[in-house]
C-alpha cells in the first residue's frame, strides 16, 4: 500500500507540517484576485480588438515612435548602467575608501525614492537653469526636455539593478582564481578581462535585462524631464495615459499589450540566463 | 630547475610566519613540505611562487635571483588547493590559458597551443572531456585539469598546495600514485605541501618537516622515519612513545632500575627516551627491561596493539606485536625492551631548537596563528 | 651592481608581487573616482536638490506649503492607502512563503514566477488593468456603479493598484529566508506536541521576524511612493484622490516649485529613513535577512 502510493503521481510530497491547504489557498486566491484576473482582463480586451485592428493600432506612427523611444532610451541607459554599475560594484567590493558604507547604502536610493521625486529633482538639476544644465548649456548640450533627459532618468532608476546583481557574485570571487591566472603569466589586465569579467557575464546580463525591463516601463521619473513632445520625447507609458484620457481604450490596450509581451519576454530571458549559467558554470546570478 | 631558498623570513603584520628558512631543492626532485597547520609550509610555497614577498631573504631559480621577479615572470606552475579553475572556460581553454596570455612574440601559434593543450589533457587522462566546463567534472578530474593547466606553461618548478586535500580517500590514493608517474615521466622539479605524512612519505624523494615557521628536518622518507632528529619529528611522523628516563654511567634507568640499554658517552642526567611501538622485543626473564600491565588490546590489520601501564607517573605506552605472540599476553604483565630508540636531552640545544627558545614571545604569538 | 641589487630587493619584490593580484594605485584611484563621480552625479546631487529646492525660500515657506489643506489630505490619503495595502501584502507574503518554502509541490517554480510578475510590469499598465476591469466601458464597472460602489477614482482603486505594485515584496524576502531555514525547527515543535498555530507563533515567526520587517519596510516605501499606477486610477481629484506623489506632480505642473519640493522632501525623508533602517537591519541581522537584495 505504502510502496504503491509512493510511486504514484502526487501533487505534493508528504509532510508533517500543517497549514499547506490554508497557505496555498490564501496565496492562490490573492494572486488570482490581484494579479491574474486584472492581467488576463488586459489580454482578453486586447484579443477582443481582433488581429487587424491590433496591428493597425500598434503600427500607428505615434505609437511606433513612442515604443522606439522607450526601448531605445532604456537600452542606452542599461548599457551605461552596465558599464558604470560594474565599476561601482568593483570599487565597493575591492577597495577601501572614505564614505564607502554610505555609498553602498546610497545605491539603493532609486528603489526607495518615489519616482516622481526623482523626476522633479533630475529636472531641476538638468534644466537650462539647473546646476548641471547651466554648466552644459554654454557647450550647446541640452539634457532636460530632450531624449537625453529620458536616458538620465532611466540611468537613475536602473542603477541599483546592475550593482546589486553583480556585487554578490564579485564578493564570491575566489582570490585563488586571480592568483592562478597570475601564476600562468597573465598580467593584471588579462586577468581582469579574460578571467574575472567573463565570470561576471551572467550576473551582468541579468542586471542589464532587469534595468532594461524597468526602464521600458518607467513613467514617474521620466515624464518631468522628458518634455513629452510627440514623436521626439514621448514614451510609451505616457502615450497609454494620453490614450486613456482620450477614452481611446483600444489604443491604450494595444500599446499595453506590446509592452506586457516584452515584460514576459524579458522575464523569460532572465530565467534563461540563470538556467544557462547554472547548467554550465554551476552557479546562478 | 634547481631552487634555492636562502635565509627567508616572512612576517604577516607582526606575526612571523617563517624564520630564517633555507632549503636547496635539486633539479627534477619531488619534494614534500610536511607539517601541521600553521607550520609555515604553505607560506614557503607561496613565497617560492611569488604570491607573497619575503620580509627578508632570497630565492634563486638556478643561478637567477627570482626574489625580485613577479609571479608572472617566474614561470612557475601552481596547483591550488581548491584548483581555482576558471569556471566559464572549458577544460581546453583552461589548459591553454597560460600560453594564450603570453606576449605575442613568445606566444606559440594557435594550432600549436591547441595541440600542446590536447597533449596535456591526454597526459592527465582526460581525453574526450576537453569541451566540458569545470562545473561538469568530478573532484579528481578537476584536480587533473589544474595540474595540466599548470604544466602547460612549461614551468621552472611545479608547486602544489595540498593537492589531494579536497578529495575523498579512495581518489586520493589513486591520484597520488598517478602524480608520481607523471612526475617521473615529465621530470619537473616539484614541491608539494601536505599535512598528511603518509602522502609525503609515499610520494616524495625528500621530505621537509616543518614546525612553527622553521624547518625541523630535511631527508629522504627513510631518513625521516628511521632517524628523526628532533622530538617533534619523532612525535609527528608515525607512532612513538616517550618516557622520562635518567642516565647514569652510560646506562639508561627507568624509575629505579636500569632497562638494559646503554648510551655510552652521554653525560649523566635526565632525558627523554623515544621509541616506536614496533621497534621492541619481548623479554622473558626481566633482568633489565621495561614492564607494564596490559590495559587495552586492539587488533589493527596485521598487528595487535597493546596499551601498557608503566606506572601512575608515566603516560601509557603502546607496543605492536604479531597477533600470535600477543594472544597469550592479555591482562598480564609484559616485559619488553626497545630495539631502536633515541634519547633527547631537555637541555639539549640543536641549531634550530636553540633559535626557537631565544624568542619566547614570538613563540607564543605563533601558536595563536 | 651587487650593492644595487641588494638595496632594490627590499622594496622591489613586494611591489611586483602586489601588482600580480591587484591594480596599480593609479588604476585604483581612477576607478574609485569614476565610481564616486557616478554616484554623486546620479544619486547624491538629485537627493540634495530636493532639499535645497524645498528650502529655497526659507523654512517658513516650506512649513506653509505642508500646511496647505490639500497637501495635508494627500498625506493622510497616502498613509491610509499604505496602511491598508501593506498589511494585506504582509498576510499574503507570509502565506505564500509558508506554502512555497515549507512544502514541495508541483508547479512551485511557476507559482514563484507569477508572484514576481508585478515587478516586471510597467506601473502604468498596473493601473491600466484596473481601469479596464472597473472602468465605465467595462463589464464590471457599471454593475458596481449601480450598487453605489465606486472603485476607480476612489480609495479602493488606489489600494488595488498599490497592492498590485507592492505584491511581491514581502513574499520574495521571506521565501529564500524560510527555504534556507528548512523545516526541522517546525518538526521539532510539532513532535513536542505544539499545534500548527503555536508552532507558527512561537517557532517560525521569531525566526523570520527581521526578514519580515525588512520586507515590510521595502513594501511600505514603494506603497507610499508609487506614482504611475496610482496616477492612472486616481482621477486626480484634488483633496480627495491625490496621494503625496500625485500632489507633487500637480504642484510642480502649477509651477508651485517650493510646495512641490516640500512634499517631495517629505517623501525623500521617508526614502532616507527606509535606507537607514534597511542598512541597519542588514548590518545587524544579515544572516537572518535573505541575500536577495535585488528587486
Amino acid at each position: 500500500m505504502a510502496s504503491r502510493s509512493s510511486t504514484r503521481w502526487r501533487f505534493r510530497q508528504p509532510s508533517v507540517i500543517p497549514g499547506f491547504g490554508l497557505a496555498l489557498g490564501v496565496t492562490l486566491a490573492w494572486l488570482t484576485l490581484i494579479v491574474l484576473i486584472p492581467i488576463s482582463g488586459l489580454i482578453w480586451r486586447s484579443s477582443g480588438l481582433g488581429w487587424s485592428k491590433f496591428i493597425e493600432l500598434t503600427l500607428d506612427p505615434r505609437t511606433v515612435n513612442a515604443l522606439t523611444i522607450s526601448f531605445g532610451t532604456a537600452f542606452i541607459a542599461a548599457v551605461v548602467n552596465l558599464f558604470f554599475g560594474v565599476i561601482l560594484a568593483w570599487a565597493l567590493v575591492r577597495y577601501r575608501f572614505p564614505g564607502k558604507r554610505v555609498i553602498d547604502a546610497m545605491v539603493d536610493l532609486p528603489f526607495a525614492l518615489p519616482t516622481a521625486v526623482a523626476g522633479i529633482a533630475l529636472t531641476a538639476l538638468y534644466a537650462p537653469n539647473g546646476w548641471i544644465g547651466s554648466l552644459l548649456e554654454p557647450l550647446g548640450i541640452k539634457i532636460a526636455f530632450t531624449p537625453a533627459g529620458i536616458v538620465v532618468a532611466l540611468i537613475f532608476v536602473g542603477l541599483p539593478f546592475v550593482v546589486r546583481t553583480v556585487q554578490p557574485i564579485m564578493e564570491e570571487i575566489d582570490k585563488e582564481v586571480e592568483e592562478a591566472a597570475a601564476t600562468l603569466g597573465a598580467n593584471r589586465f588579462q586577468t581582469i578581462s579574460r578571467v574575472l569579467l567573463p565570470g561576471l557575464l551572467p550576473a551582468g546580463l541579468t542586471g542589464f535585462a532587469l534595468a532594461f525591463a524597468r526602464g521600458v516601463g518607467e513613467y514617474g521619473s521620466v515624464i518631468f524631464i522628458a518634455g513629452n513632445l510627440p514623436y521626439v520625447s514621448e514614451i510609451a507609458p505616457l502615450l497609454i495615459i494620453i490614450r486613456l484620457e482620450e477614452f481611446n481604450y483600444a489604443a491604450a490596450t494595444a500599446i499595453a499589450s506590446v509592452m506586457l509581451l516584452l515584460s514576459f519576454f524579458m522575464l523569460l530571458v532572465i530565467n534563461m540566463i540563470q538556467a544557462w549559467s547554472r547548467g554550465r558554470y554551476g552557479y546562478g546570478s | 630547475m634547481e631552487v634555492r631558498v636562502q635565509n627567508i623570513r616572512k612576517e604577516f603584520g607582526r606575526f612571523p610566519a617563517l624564520e630564517d628558512v633555507s632549503l636547496d631543492i635539486r633539479s627534477g626532485e619531488l619534494i614534500a613540505l610536511l607539517g601541521p597547520s600553521g607550520s609555515g609550509k604553505t607560506t614557503l610555497l607561496r613565497l617560492v611562487a611569488g604570491l607573497e614577498s619575503p620580509t627578508e631573504g632570497m630565492i634563486f631559480f638556478g643561478e637567477q635571483d627570482a626574489s625580485r621577479k613577479s609571479v608572472q615572470e617566474r614561470n612557475i606552475g601552481f596547483v591550488f588547493q581548491h584548483y581555482a579553475l576558471f569556471r566559464h572556460m572549458t577544460v581546453l581553454d583552461n589548459v591553454s590559458f597560460g600560453l594564450k596570455v603570453r606576449p605575442s612574440n613568445r606566444r606559440p601559434p594557435a594550432a600549436e597551443i591547441r595541440r600542446r593543450a590536447l597533449d596535456l589533457i591526454d597526459l592527465v587522462q582526460l581525453s574526450g572531456l576537453e569541451k566540458r566546463y569545470p562545473g561538469q567534472l568530478s573532484g579528481g578530474q578537476r584536480q587533473r585539469v589544474a595540474l595540466a593547466r599548470a604544466m602547460a606553461v612549461e614551468p621552472n618548478v611545479l608547486l602544489l598546495d595540498e593537492p589531494f586535500g579536497a578529495l575523498d580517500a579512495q581518489v586520493r590514493k589513486e591520484l597520488r600514485k598517478w602524480l608520481r608517474e607523471i612526475h617521473d615521466r615529465t621530470g619537473h622539479t616539484t614541491i608539494f605541501v601536505t599535512h598528511d605524512q603518509e602522502e609525503a612519505l609515499e610520494l616524495a624523494d625528500r621530505v621537509v618537516v616543518m614546525s612553527k615557521g622553521a624547518i625541523e628536518q630535511v631527508g629522504t622518507p627513510d631518513e625521516i622515519y628511521d632517524h628523526p632528529v628532533s622530538p617533534f619529528v619523532y612525535g609527528f611522523i608515525g607512532q612513538s612513545n616517550c618516557l622520562n628516563v635518567t642516565l647514569a654511567n652510560g646506562e639508561i634507568w627507568f624509575e629505579d632500575r636500569p632497562i638494559g640499554l646503554r648510551a655510552a658517552n652521554e653525560p649523566d642526567g635526565t632525558a627523554t627516551l623515544y621509541f616506536r611501538p614496533h621497534d621492541i622485543e619481548l623479554i622473558d626473564g626481566c633482568g633489565g627491561c621495561l614492564a607494564g600491565l596490559v590495559t587495552a588490546s586492539r587488533r589493527v590489520a596485521g598487528t595487535r596493539h597493546l596499551e601498557l601501564d608503566l606506572g601512575r607517573a608515566h603516560p601509557s605506552v603502546e607496543i605492536e606485536l604479531p597477533p600470535e605472540r600477543a594472544t597469550s599476553t592479555d591482562h598480564t604483565r609484559v616485559a619488553f625492551r626497545p630495539t631502536k630508540w633515541k634519547l633527547f636531552r631537555k637541555e639539549e640545544k640543536r641549531g634550530a631548537a636553540q633559535q626557537r627558545v631565544e624568542t619566547p614571545a614570538a613563540e607564543l604569538a605563533r601558536t595563536g596563528t | 651592481m651587487a650593492h644595487d641589487a641588494g638595496s632594490a630587493s627590499i622594496t622591489a619584490p613586494s611591489r611586483a608581487i602586489e601588482a600580480a593580484t591587484s591594480e596599480t594605485r593609479l588604476a585604483r584611484a581612477m576607478l574609485i573616482a569614476v565610481a564616486l563621480g557616478f554616484v554623486v552625479l546620479f544619486l547624491l546631487l538629485p537627493l540634495t536638490t530636493v532639499f535645497i529646492e524645498a528650502f529655497r525660500k526659507g523654512p517658513a515657506e516650506f512649513l506653509a506649503a505642508l500646511r496647505d489643506p490639500e497637501t495635508f489630505s494627500a498625506i493622510l490619503l497616502t498613509l491610509t492607502v499604505a496602511g491598508i495595502a501593506v498589511p494585506l501584502n504582509l498576510t499574503f507574503g507570509v502565506a505564500a512563503a509558508w506554502a512555497i518554502a515549507k512544502f514541495e509541490f508541483k508547479g512551485k517554480a511557476f507559482l514563484t514566477t507569477l508572484i514576481d510578475l508585478p515587478f516586471s510590469v510597467s506601473p502604468v499598465i498596473s493601473g491600466l488593468v484596473f481601469v479596464l476591469l472597473f472602468g465605465a466601458n467595462s463589464a464590471l464597472g457599471p454593475i458596481l456603479q449601480s450598487y453605489g460602489i465606486q472603485i476607480l477614482f476612489a480609495v479602493p482603486g488606489l489600494v488595488l493598484a498599490t497592492v498590485f505594485v507592492t505584491f511581491p515584496f514581502v513574499a520574495r524576502e521571506l521565501i529564500p529566508l524560510m527555504q534556507e531555514q528548512g523545516t526541522s525547527d517546525e518538526e521539532a515543535a510539532l513532535s513536542l506536541g505544539a499545534t500548527g498555530w503555536q508552532t507558527f507563533w512561537h517557532v517560525t515567526l521569531p525566526n523570520i521576524k527581521w526578514g519580515l520587517l525588512y520586507g515590510v519596510l521595502l513594501c511600505n516605501a514603494r506603497a507610499m511612493g508609487e506614482f504611475g499606477a496610482v496616477s492612472v486610477v486616481s482621477g486626480h481629484i484634488r483633496g480627495q484622490t491625490n496621494t503625496m506623489p500625485l500632489q507633487v506632480e500637480i504642484l510642480y505642473n502649477e509651477y508651485n516649485f517650493v510646495a512641490a519640493f516640500a512634499v517631495a522632501a517629505l517623501l525623500a525623508l521617508l526614502a532616507l529613513v527606509t535606507l537607514v533602517l534597511k542598512t541597519a537591519l542588514e548590518l545587524r541581522y544579515s544572516d537572518e535577512i535573505a541575500a536577495s537584495r535585488r528587486h
